[in-house]
C-alpha cells in the first residue's frame, strides 16, 4: 500500500476546495452583494475585480486551474461513492450525499454562469456589469437557475468546510465535530443572506 | 390478532454460489415469544417449506457465539446491516427482510466471505511486532486513562457491519474501510506498537487507505460495539497530516531515510527524470 499518490491528491483536493475556491467564492459574493447598494456601488466593484493587476494569471493559478482539479477529481470522488441515504439516514450521511449531488451540480451551473459572463467578455460580446446581470437574471428561470446555484455552492463550501476540518485533523472529538457543525451552519446562513440577497438586488 | 395462530413471516435473498444470481424467497413461522433471527432460521432449517408450500432447500448462514462477540451472523436486516443473534423478532416490522452482506462475495444465501477484511488488517500492520531472536523483556507500561479508551477500539470483531454500511466502500474503490483504520489508532496507542507507527501510517497513506473516507459517518453510527470510529479516523488523519511532512523533511522515522524507498517513492510520483539528475 505503499503508493500514497491518491492520498497526496485527496488532500490536494481537499485544500483547493478552502483556499481559494472557497475564499474565492466568499470574495465573489461579498463583491456581488455590493449590488444592493445601486448600479454605481457594483459597477465600481466589479470594475476594481476586472481591473487588478495581472488579473488573468490570478484568474488562471487562483480560480480555473484550482476548480477544475477540484471539479474533475470532484466528479470521480463523487462517481465513486454507492450512496445509500434510504436505509442509513442519518444527518451526516445525508450530508455526504448532498455534497456530491451540488458538486455535481456546480459543475453544470458554473460552466454556465462563465460562459455567460466571463467569457462573453473575453470575446467581446459583452461587459461584466450591473446591466449584463440584471439582463441575465430577468428571466426567472435563469434566476431560479441562480438561487439554486448559489445554494448549492454556499451549502458545498459550509459542509465542505466541515470535513476539510475532519481531513486535515483539526476537528478529532465527536464534541469538537458537533461545534464544527454549528459553525459551517453558520457560514452557510450568513453566505446564502450575502448570495441571495445580491441576486434580489438585480431584479 | 386473536384467536388465528400468530406467525412471522420472512423475506430472504437467496443464492446458490458466488457467480450465480440471487432470488428472493418467503416464508411463514408459527410466532414463539422472545425468538430472533437466528432462531427463526435454525425452523426454517428444520422444516423447509417456503409460503407457497413448497419444499425447499434450508436456508444458509453463519454464525458462532451466539452473543453479539463474534461477527460471523452480520446479515442486512430490513435495509441495516446488523448481527442476526441478537436481531429480536418482536423489534422487527414485517414481513421480515434477509439479505447477505453484498459489499463481500456471498459464498452461498446469507453466507459472505469476509476475507479481504482480514488482509486489509494485513497491509496495515495491525499488530504489534515483538519476535526477536532473544527475550527483549517487558515493554513500556500503557498509561491507564490511554488503556480506557484504546479497549474501546479493541472490541472490534471484524463484523464487516461498518464496511456494508459504508457509502465508500463498494466495488468501485478498494477503501478498506473503517474498522482496519480504526485498529491502525489501537496498535499505535500501545507503547510497544508505537514504536512502528510510521509504518502503519505510511501504509494506510496508500491506495484505498485513509483518504478515501468520505466522512458519511454511516460506520459509527452502525457499529454494534460502538466503537468511535470517526473519532479513530479523524485522529489518524492529523497523524497523517504530520507524518506527512515528516516523510518529506525527513527524520528518524522517515519513510525516506532509506533511499529504496526514496526512490520507489520518486518513480511512484513520475518524478522519475528528478530522480535520474539527482543521482548522476
Ligand atoms: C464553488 C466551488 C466549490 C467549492 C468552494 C468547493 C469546496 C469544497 C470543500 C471545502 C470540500 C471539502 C474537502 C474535504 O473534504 O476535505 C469539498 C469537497 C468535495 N467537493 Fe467541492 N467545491 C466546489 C466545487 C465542486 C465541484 C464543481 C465538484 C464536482 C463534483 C465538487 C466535488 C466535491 C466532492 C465530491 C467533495 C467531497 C470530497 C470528499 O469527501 O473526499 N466540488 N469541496
Ligand atoms: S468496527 Fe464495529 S462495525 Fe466495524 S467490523 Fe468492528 S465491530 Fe464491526
Ligand atoms: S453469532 Fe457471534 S455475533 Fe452473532
Amino acid at each position: 500500500m505503499d503508493n500514497n499518490r491518491e492520498f497526496l491528491m485527496r488532500r490536494l483536493h481537499s485544500l483547493l476546495g478552502v483556499i481559494p475556491i472557497g475564499l474565492f467564492l466568499t470574495q465573489h459574493l461579498i463583491v456581488n452583494h455590493f449590488a444592493t447598494q445601486g448600479v454605481e456601488a457594483f459597477n465600481q466593484a466589479a470594475h476594481f475585480m476586472a481591473n487588478l493587476p495581472f488579473v488573468i494569471f490570478l484568474e488562471i493559478f487562483v480560480i480555473y486551474l484550482p476548480l477544475m482539479y477540484h471539479a474533475f477529481y470532484g466528479l470521480y470522488i463523487a462517481f465513486t461513492a454507492k450512496n445509500n441515504p434510504g436505509h442509513y439516514s442519518y444527518m451526516r450521511n445525508m450530508l455526504f450525499v448532498a455534497q456530491r449531488y451540488t458538486g455535481v451540480f456546480l459543475v453544470v451551473f458554473i460552466a454556465w454562469h462563465i460562459f455567460e459572463t466571463r467569457f462573453q467578455v473575453a470575446i467581446g460580446a459583452g461587459e461584466a456589469d450591473f446591466n449584463m446581470m440584471e439582463n441575465i437574471l430577468s428571466n426567472p428561470l435563469m434566476f431560479a437557475f441562480y438561487v439554486v446555484g448559489v445554494l448549492s455552492a454556499t451549502f458545498h463550501f459550509a459542509n465542505g468546510l466541515w470535513s476539510f476540518f475532519v481531513t486535515w485533523g483539526i476537528t478529532v472529538s465527536a464534541k469538537a465535530q458537533r461545534y464544527s457543525t454549528y459553525f459551517t451552519l453558520l457560514v452557510f446562513i450568513v453566505l446564502s443572506i450575502i448570495g441571495i440577497r445580491a441576486l434580489f438586488a438585480f431584479v | 390478532m386473536g384467536e388465528a395462530a400468530k406467525t412471522v413471516i420472512f423475506e430472504i435473498e437467496r443464492q446458490n454460489s458466488t457467480d450465480e444470481s440471487s432470488y428472493w424467497e418467503k416464508f411463514e413461522l408459527p410466532y414463539r415469544a422472545n425468538m430472533n433471527v437466528i432462531s427463526a432460521l435454525m425452523e426454517i432449517r428444520r422444516n423447509p417449506v417456503n409460503m407457497d408450500g413448497k419444499k425447499t432447500t434450508p436456508v444458509n448462514w453463519d454464525m458462532n457465539c451466539l452473543e453479539e462477540v463474534c461477527g460471523a451472523c452480520s446479515m442486512v436486516i430490513n435495509g441495516k446491516a446488523r448481527q442476526s443473534c441478537t436481531a429480536l423478532v418482536d423489534q422487527l416490522e414485517q414481513p421480515i427482510r434477509l439479505q447477505p452482506m453484498r459489499t463481500f462475495p456471498v459464498v452461498r444465501d446469507l453466507i459472505v466471505d469476509r476475507s479481504r477484511m482480514f488482509d486489509s488488517l494485513k497491509k496495515v500492520k495491525a499488530w504489534v511486532p515483538i519476535d526477536g531472536t532473544h527475550d527483549l523483556g517487558e515493554g513500556p507500561r500503557m498509561p491507564e486513562r490511554k488503556r480506557q479508551w484504546a479497549y474501546e477500539l479493541s472490541k472490534c470483531m471484524t463484523c464487516g457491519v461498518c464496511l456494508e454500511a459504508c457509502p465508500n466502500v463498494n466495488d468501485k474503490s478498494d477503501f478498506i474501510g473503517a474498522a482496519p483504520l480504526s485498529q491502525v489508532r489501537l496498535m499505535n496507542a500501545h507503547p510497544t506498537g508505537a514504536m512502528n507507527r510510521d509504518e502503519r501510517l505510511n501504509a494506510i497513506m496508500g491506495e484505498g487507505g485513509l483518504a478515501d473516507c468520505g466522512n458519511s459517518q454511516n460506520c459509527v453510527e452502525s457499529c454494534p460495539k460502538g466503537i468511535p470510529l470517526t473519532t479513530s479516523i479523524a485522529a489518524l488523519n492529523r497523524d497523517v497530516s504530520i507524518q506527512m511532512f515528516r516523510n518529506f523533511f525527513g527524520s528518524d522515522q522517515s519513510f525516506f531515510v532509506s533511499a529504496e524507498n526514496t526512490q520507489a517513492w520518486l518513480k511512484q510520483m513520475s518524478f522519475a527524470p528528478v530522480f535520474a539528475i539527482l543521482t548522476k
